[in-house]
């Protein structure tokens, strides 16, 4: 019964903690509307998730986001002094293949995006097959550092945290 | 007082990441070196006036959660974004001959252009319906 009202309890806790946080001052009404819309929200788009994300560790799970908020500090820092102070000629832009050990879709879509917001990397496209990202770097003297970087301090965690 | 001072140098920081981001758009020479400059540089401009506000509305007397969720959404969007910007941009000016090789029988997937299914592994068809 339970599980049949609350199908994605996750969702909902996360919906109900989004809608009085953009209330910005908890009212018991609000409570209210917060838990009706966690409710119907997660039966109504049911369809659209058939699988799932586990995180299967938690406290690697907190590690990684407070290693992913340092690094965009550091990168911030990085990339501003490259703005400033680098001539563009003296630049070394460079395509870097980082081939993929996690499979799943969310772990991939995680990493992706912890590339595009850590230092001097973007995230560009997917190989077709999925095994492989193609990162773009701003300022790489040697690419095979960079991609090694990246899988042994983000991807490694990632696998950690949905294996 | 001296949250004063904390939270005009938490807005000057903010500020200046802001500015060095826009002006990286301007200086850095093509598109994908462009990509870096406001995905990076402005996530620390908008952090910095995030927190003042934050610490603003603490110094007088309330709590505000607007600012949590804002570097949510933010951090959900910029990199997608980015990543689309990226995409459609190597659909129109990079062939395969630009890129590294992907290491595995098939291209890029914005560069593929064959019929078959993208990522198959990745995306195993749902069952029709709802899930049970």
């Amino acid at each position: 019964m339970l599980r049949k009202l609350v199908p994605h309890p996750g969702l909902t806790l996360l919906l109900i903690v989004t809608w009085l946080m953009l209330v910005n001052e908890f009212k018991w009404g609000s409570l209210v509307f917060a838990a009706i819309m966690g409710i119907i929200l997660p039966i109504l788009t049911a369809p659209y998730w058939p699988d799932r994300p586990l995180i299967r560790n938690w406290p690697a799970a907190v590690e990684y986001v407070g290693i992913v908020f340092w690094d965009i500090i550091k990168s911030n820092i990085t990339v501003a002094m490259i703005v400033l102070f680098r001539p563009a000629a003296k630049l070394n832009p460079a395509w870097v293949t980082v081939p993929l050990d996690v499979t799943s879709p969310e772990a991939i879509t995680v990493l992706a995006g912890t590339i595009t917001m850590t230092p001097g990397t973007v995230t560009a496209d997917l190989s077709a097959d999925g095994k492989a990202l193609l990162v773009h770097c701003l300022d790489a003297t040697d690419p095979d550092a960079v991609r090694d970087d990246i899988k042994a301090r983000y991807e490694s965690r990632l696998k950690r945290i949905f294996a | 007082m001296i949250a004063d001072i904390l939270i005009s140098v938490l807005l000057v920081i903010g500020g200046v990441f802001g500015l060095v981001g826009s002006y990286g758009l301007v200086k850095l020479p093509d598109l994908m070196t462009r990509l870096h400059a406001p995905t990076k540089a402005s996530t620390l401009g908008v952090g910095g006036v995030l927190l003042a506000s934050m610490g603003y509305a603490l110094v007088n007397g309330g709590v505000s959660w607007h600012e949590l969720l804002i570097t949510l959404f933010l951090f959900l969007t910029a990199p997608i974004t980015a990543n689309f910007i990226a995409k459609a941009w190597m659909a129109r000016h990079v062939t395969a001959a630009d890129l590294p090789p992907t290491g595995g029988e098939r291209t890029w997937a914005t560069l593929d252009l064959s019929d078959l299914p993208m990522q198959p592994e990745l995306t195993p068809p749902p069952p029709p319906g709802r899930p049970t």
